[in-house]
C-alpha cells in the first residue's frame, strides 16, 4: 500500500506501485486538470509539483511519490488566483488549453525557485513544455507578468 | 464527407419551411419553450447582404433560427449556443459573442452551450475549412437580430406602444418617451411567444454601434477552466463503470491482424481483457484500422499490457513503402509532363525561347499534426442507442459514421463535443470514436479509448508528401514570361477511394490553379502519385508545399536577376486586378461563390506593401541574419510575413522577429486572429525546422516528441507583429483566419536563410542543412 497526499489529501494505491502517477491521478483518483501528452516526459503536458519541485507524473511513479506532497493545477490555488493563474488570464495566453496546466504548473514551481527569472531563464525553465498550438510569446509574457506584476 | 446527403445542395438557395421535431434531448429551452413542434426555418441566404458564401452548400447548410441558438432565462442569463468545435481558435467565443452584439445582450451575462452533434438542428458543424467565421458571421448576426426583434416586439405587446418606438440596449429594452425599462429576463417568456421574424424585415445594428465585434477585448470563454485545470477535453469525460483500453494497430497501413497472444498483457496488474478491434480493408475512410485492444481499469494498466502483447500481422500491400525511394518516384514523375490543369498561353513553347529558364524543385515530406492531445474519446452503447463524448471537428459527421458502423438509426445516437485539444485536421476524422463503440458494443460498458502518442504519429492522416517543380522563363530583359508549375502529390481522395492517383480539384486549387501571378503564358500539371497509407488534412493543406515552392521561386528568380525579392513579388503578381480563371475546368474556390470571393490581386498586394512598411523591409541587420519575405491567399484570405533570421557559423538558426499582415476581410475578434497568426509561426517553424515522417518497409520511423520533434519555446522567434489590414468596406465579406497564417511563414523562412547565408534550402525539412 502507498501513501500519498495529493493537493492535501490523503490517497492510498494497492495497486501496481510502478503505475505511472499520471494516471492514478487522472484515472484512480479523478483529477483529470494534468494531461497526458507524450508519456515520455518529452511535453511537460503532465507537469505536477512534488515537494516544491516541478515533476513530470507520466515518469514518476506511484511509489515514486509515496510519503510526498503533490499539488496538481487543481490544488495550486484554492479560488484559481495564483499568480500565474491571473498572468494567464490577463495576457490571454491559451488557444486549445490542453498543454496550459502543464505550462502553468512549471511556470509556478519556476517562481517559487526564481522569482524574477529573465527571459531566457523563462524560455530554459519552460522549454520541456511544449505548446503545439504555438502560445509561446504568451506564455513567456505571461511569466514574466506574474513574476513582475508587469 | 456527407456531401451527397447535403439536401441544400440541390435545391440551392431558396427559402423554404419546414417542420421538425425538436428532440427530447434539446439542450435548449429555446426562449423559454421546450420540446414539442418548432417551426424552423432552415436555410435563408441574405438578399439584403452584399455577398454570399459557400455556406449553403455544406451538408445540411445553415439554420437561422433564434429558438435553436438562443435561450434567455428569467434571472435574466442569455444561453447561446456554440455549434461549431473549438480547438483553439476561439470559435466559442467567438460565434457566440457576434450573436450576443446583435441581441444588445451583456456579455458577462452569457453562458455558453456547446452544441452536440445534430447538422438538421443547427446545420453544418464541420470546424474546418477556417470557415466558421466565414460562414456564420451574416447567420448569427441574423439570429442575435431575430432574438432582440422577438423581445422588443414582446416589451412593446406589454406597453401597448409601437414596436418602432422601443428599443434593446444592453440587456433590456427600453421605451425612452416613457423612460420605462424591463429586462430581458422579464421579457423571456413573452418574446418566446413571438413569431420569428422574417429575415429580409431584421434591422442589423449599424458596425459603428459594436460593443464587443472588431474590439478584441473578451477573454475566451474557456479562459478560468482552462488555468484551473477544469476545463473538460475528450480524455477526462468519466463515466461510472467505464474501462480504459490501448488498442495495437496494424503497424503498415492497410495491413490486417493475423494473430495475437496476449497472455503477458493479462499478468498485468489491472489488465482485465484482451480482444480484436475489426478493422476496414484499404482505402479505410474514417474507419477503424483494427488491431488488438487491451481494455484495464486505468489508462497506465492498459498501456502497459498493450505493449506486453505479441501480434502478427499481415502488412498487405504497402509493406514497401519507403520514402527516401517513394521521393524518387514523386522527382522523376515531376520531370515528366503530367494532367494539365491550368493552361494559358504556350508555356512549353516560351520556355523554349526564353532567353533563361530558371527550375526549382522543392520536395516537402509528410508531417503529423500531432495535437497536444492525442485522439481519445469515450463510447457507451446500449442496445441500439450509442452515446459518444469525443474531441471531434465533425460532431454530424461522426454521428452519421457512428450509425453507420452500429447499422442504427441516426437518431440513436448522441455525439457530445468536449474540448478539443488541437485539432489541425486531425480530429476531423473520427476513427478513434468509431473504434470506442466498438469496443463499448461489445463490453456492454462505457469505454474509453486512449491513444498514446506513438499511436498519434504512427496512424494519423498524414499531410501529404510533395515534389513541386517549377519552371520559370525569362525574356532577355529580366521579365518572367512563362511559368510551368507540377506538382505530384498523393491525393486526400486516397483515403476514400482506391486507385486514386490524381489530386482533388479542392487540392489543386490550394497554390497551384489560383495561382494570382500575371504571367502570359502559364501551365500547371498534375502528374500521377498513389498513396501507400492514409492522407488528410492538415492546418491549410496542400497550400504549405505551394507557397514553399511558389514564393521560395520568386525569391529565387529575384536573385538571378538581381533584384529586390519584394519588388519581385509585386512585379509577379503585376497589376491590381480580379484574376480571370476562365482556363481552369473546376477552379475551387474553398467552396467560396468567385463573385464574393475572387483572387483579388489589389490585396495580395496591399498584404506585401504593409508587412514590408510594418515589418521594416529593407532594414540593415546583423551580420548572419537577413529577411525573407512571402505572400500568399488560402482560405480566401491574403497573409503576407515577413521573417527575420539568424544564423550562427555552427549553422544554429534563430529567429528574433516576425511580422505578418493579414487580410481577411471583416473580421470579429481581432485578439483571437492576432493569437491565431501567433500560433501559425511557431507551426510553421516547426515544420520547417523538424518536420517529417518518414517510412520505411511501410511502417512511420517516427513515434513521439523525440523524433518528431516541434518547436520548443526556447526556439520560438523572439517576437512576433501582426497587423490586422482593416476591410476595405463594411460588406468585405470575412475569409479565413486559422490555417491560412501557415503557408507563407515556411517560405519566408528560407528566403531569409538564403538572405543571411547563400544557402538555398529546397527539401524540408531543414534539419542539419545549415550545419556545413
Ligand atoms: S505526458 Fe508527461 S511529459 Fe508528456
Ligand atoms: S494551447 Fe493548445 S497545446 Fe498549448
Amino acid at each position: 500500500m502507498v501513501k500519498l497526499k495529493i493537493n492535501g489529501q490523503e490517497r492510498n494505491w494497492d495497486g501496481d506501485p510502478d503505475l505511472p502517477l499520471l494516471w492514478f491521478i487522472r484515472d484512480e483518483v479523478g483529477l483529470t486538470g494534468t494531461k497526458f501528452g507524450c508519456g515520455q516526459a518529452l511535453c511537460g503536458s503532465c507537469t505536477v509539483i512534488m515537494d516544491k519541485q516541478a515533476v513530470r507524473a507520466c515518469i514518476t511513479s506511484v511509489s515514486d511519490a509515496a510519503g510526498r506532497e503533490v499539488t496538481t493545477i487543481e490544488g495550486l490555488h484554492p479560488t484559481g488566483d495564483h499568480p500565474v493563474q491571473k498572468a494567464w488570464r490577463q495576457v490571454n495566453v491559451p488557444q486549445c488549453g490542453y498543454c496550459q496546466a502543464g505550462q502553468i504548473m512549471q511556470a509556478a514551481a519556476l517562481l517559487m525557485d526564481n522569482p524574477k527569472p529573465s527571459h531566457d531563464q523563462i524560455r530554459e525553465s519552460l522549454s520541456g513544455n511544449i505548446c503545439r498550438c504555438g502560445c509561446y510569446q504568451r506564455i513567456e509574457n505571461a511569466v514574466h507578468l506574474a513574476s513582475t506584476g508587469v | 464527407m456527407n456531401i451527397l446527403t447535403n439536401p441544400n445542395k440541390l435545391r440551392g438557395f431558396e427559402k423554404h419551411i419546414k417542420v421538425e421535431n425538436v428532440s427530447r434531448r434539446s439542450i435548449l429551452k429555446s426562449l423559454g419553450l421546450a420540446g414539442g413542434f418548432v417551426l424552423a426555418a432552415p436555410v435563408m441566404m441574405r438578399p439584403s447582404f452584399a455577398y454570399e458564401t459557400g455556406a449553403g452548400k455544406m451538408p445540411h447548410g445553415v439554420v437561422v433560427d433564434p429558438r435553436v441558438f438562443v435561450s434567455i432565462a428569467p434571472d435574466g442569463i442569455v444561453t447561446i449556443v456554440a455549434h461549431r468545435s473549438e480547438m483553439g481558435t476561439g470559435v466559442r467565443t467567438s460565434l457566440p459573442l457576434i450573436v450576443a452584439e446583435e441581441l444588445e445582450a451583456d456579455w458577462s451575462r452569457v453562458r455558453i452551450q456547446q452544441a452536440h452533434g445534430d447538422e438538421v438542428k443547427f446545420g453544418n458543424q464541420d470546424t474546418d475549412g477556417s470557415r466558421s467565421t466565414r460562414h456564420y458571421l451574416i447567420p448569427m448576426r441574423q439570429i442575435g437580430a431575430s432574438a432582440r426583434t422577438m423581445l422588443e416586439q414582446a416589451a412593446a405587446k406589454r406597453w401597448g406602444v409601437p414596436a418602432s418606438e422601443v428599443k434593446a440596449v444592453h440587456h433590456e429594452v427600453v421605451h425612452s418617451a416613457s423612460g420605462r425599462k424591463l429586462g430581458f429576463g422579464e421579457l423571456a417568456a413573452d418574446a418566446a411567444k413571438q413569431s420569428v421574424p422574417s429575415i429580409e424585415g431584421l434591422k442589423l445594428k449599424n458596425p459603428k454601434d459594436f460593443r464587443y465585434l472588431g474590439k478584441g477585448e473578451i477573454g475566451i470563454v474557456d479562459l478560468h477552466d482552462i488555468t484551473t485545470g477544469a476545463a473538460h477535453y475528450g480524455a477526462d469525460v468519466r463515466l461510472p463503470g467505464m474501462k480504459y483500453a490501448v488498442i495495437a494497430r496494424p503497424p503498415v497501413t492497410g495491413g490486417k491482424l493475423v494473430s495475437f497472444d496476449g497472455a503477458e498483457a493479462m499478468k498485468v496488474s489491472g489488465v482485465e481483457k484482451v480482444m480484436e478491434v475489426k478493422g476496414w480493408p484499404w482505402p479505410s475512410k474514417f474507419q477503424p484500422l483494427g488491431g488488438v485492444a487491451v481494455i484495464a481499469r486505468n489508462t497506465g494498466a492498459a498501456i502497459k499490457g498493450c505493449n506486453a502483447l505479441k501480434v502478427t500481422w499481415d502488412d498487405g500491400a504497402n509493406a514497401k513503402y519507403d520514402s527516401v525511394a517513394y521521393r524518387a518516384e514523386l522527382e522523376a514523375a515531376a520531370r515528366k509532363p503530367g494532367l494539365v490543369v491550368r493552361k494559358e498561353g504556350d508555356a512549353e513553347a516560351a520556355l523554349k525561347s526564353a532567353d533563361k529558364v530558371i527550375v526549382g524543385e522543392y520536395y516537402l515530406p509528410h508531417f503529423a499534426h500531432a495535437s497536444m492531445e492525442p485522439p481519445v474519446a469515450v463510447a457507451n452503447v446500449k442496445g441500439d442507442k450509442a452515446e459518444v463524448w469525443a474531441p471531434v471537428q465533425s460532431p454530424g459527421g461522426t454521428r452519421e459514421d457512428v450509425a453507420k458502423t452500429l447499422g442504427i438509426p441516426e437518431e440513436n445516437v448522441t455525439v457530445n463535443v468536449t474540448l478539443l485539444g488541437g485539432g489541425f485536421g486531425r480530429k476531423s476524422k473520427c476513427d478513434f470514436a468509431l473504434e470506442a463503440v466498438l469496443l463499448s458494443k461489445e463490453l456492454g460498458v462505457p469505454v474509453k479509448v486512449q491513444w498514446t502518442r506513438e499511436d498519434d504519429v504512427r496512424h494519423d492522416f498524414l499531410h501529404t508528401v510533395s515534389v513541386e517543380r517549377i519552371e520559370a522563363g525569362l525574356d532577355k530583359n529580366g521579365k518572367v514570361i512563362a511559368w510551368r508549375h507540377r506538382s505530384v502529390a498523393p491525393s486526400i481522395a486516397s483515403t476514400f477511394a482506391a486507385g486514386t492517383v490524381h489530386q482533388a480539384p479542392f487540392e489543386l486549387g490550394m497554390g497551384l490553379i489560383d495561382n494570382p501571378f500575371e504571367i502570359a503564358n502559364m501551365q500547371c500539371e498534375n502528374p500521377e502519385a498513389a498513396a501507400h497509407t492514409r492522407i488528410g488534412w492538415f492546418r491549410s493543406v496542400s497550400n504549405i508545399p505551394r507557397a514553399f515552392a511558389v514564393q521560395s521561386m520568386v525569391a529565387e528568380i529575384a536573385h538571378a536577376t538581381n533584384r529586390d525579392p519584394k519588388d519581385m513579388l509585386l512585379e509577379l503578381i503585376g497589376s491590381p486586378r480580379i484574376v480571370n480563371l476562365s482556363s481552369v475546368k473546376d477552379p475551387w474556390n474553398y467552396g467560396e461563390p468567385y463573385d464574393s470571393y475572387p483572387i483579388d490581386t489589389a490585396r495580395l498586394r496591399k498584404v506585401v506593401e504593409v508587412v514590408a512598411d510594418k515589418g521594416g523591409w529593407g532594414r540593415s541587420v546583423p551580420k548572419g541574419h537577413g529577411l525573407g519575405i512571402a505572400v500568399h491567399r488560402s482560405f480566401v484570405s491574403y497573409i503576407a510575413t515577413i521573417v527575420e533570421v539568424a544564423v550562427d557559423d555552427k549553422g544554429k538558426l534563430t529567429v528574433p522577429r516576425v511580422d505578418t499582415a493579414i487580410d481577411c476581410g471583416t473580421y470579429v475578434n481581432p485578439e483571437r486572429i492576432q493569437s491565431q497568426i501567433e500560433g501559425a509561426a511557431i507551426m510553421g517553424m516547426s515544420l520547417a525546422k523538424y518536420g517529417e515522417i518518414t517510412f520505411k518497409d511501410g511502417k512511420v520511423q517516427q513515434g513521439n516528441f523525440d523524433d518528431y520533434p516541434v518547436l520548443r519555446i526556447d526556439e520560438s522567434p523572439g517576437i512576433t507583429n501582426v497587423y490586422i489590414v482593416p476591410p476595405a468596406t463594411p460588406d468585405t465579406p470575412p475569409s479565413g483566419v486559422g490555417e491560412p497564417g501557415v503557408p507563407p511563414f515556411a517560405p519566408a523562412l528560407i528566403n531569409a536563410i538564403f538572405a543571411a547565408t547563400g544557402k538555398r534550402i529546397r527539401a524540408m525539412p531543414i534539419g542539419k542543412q545549415l550545419e556545413a
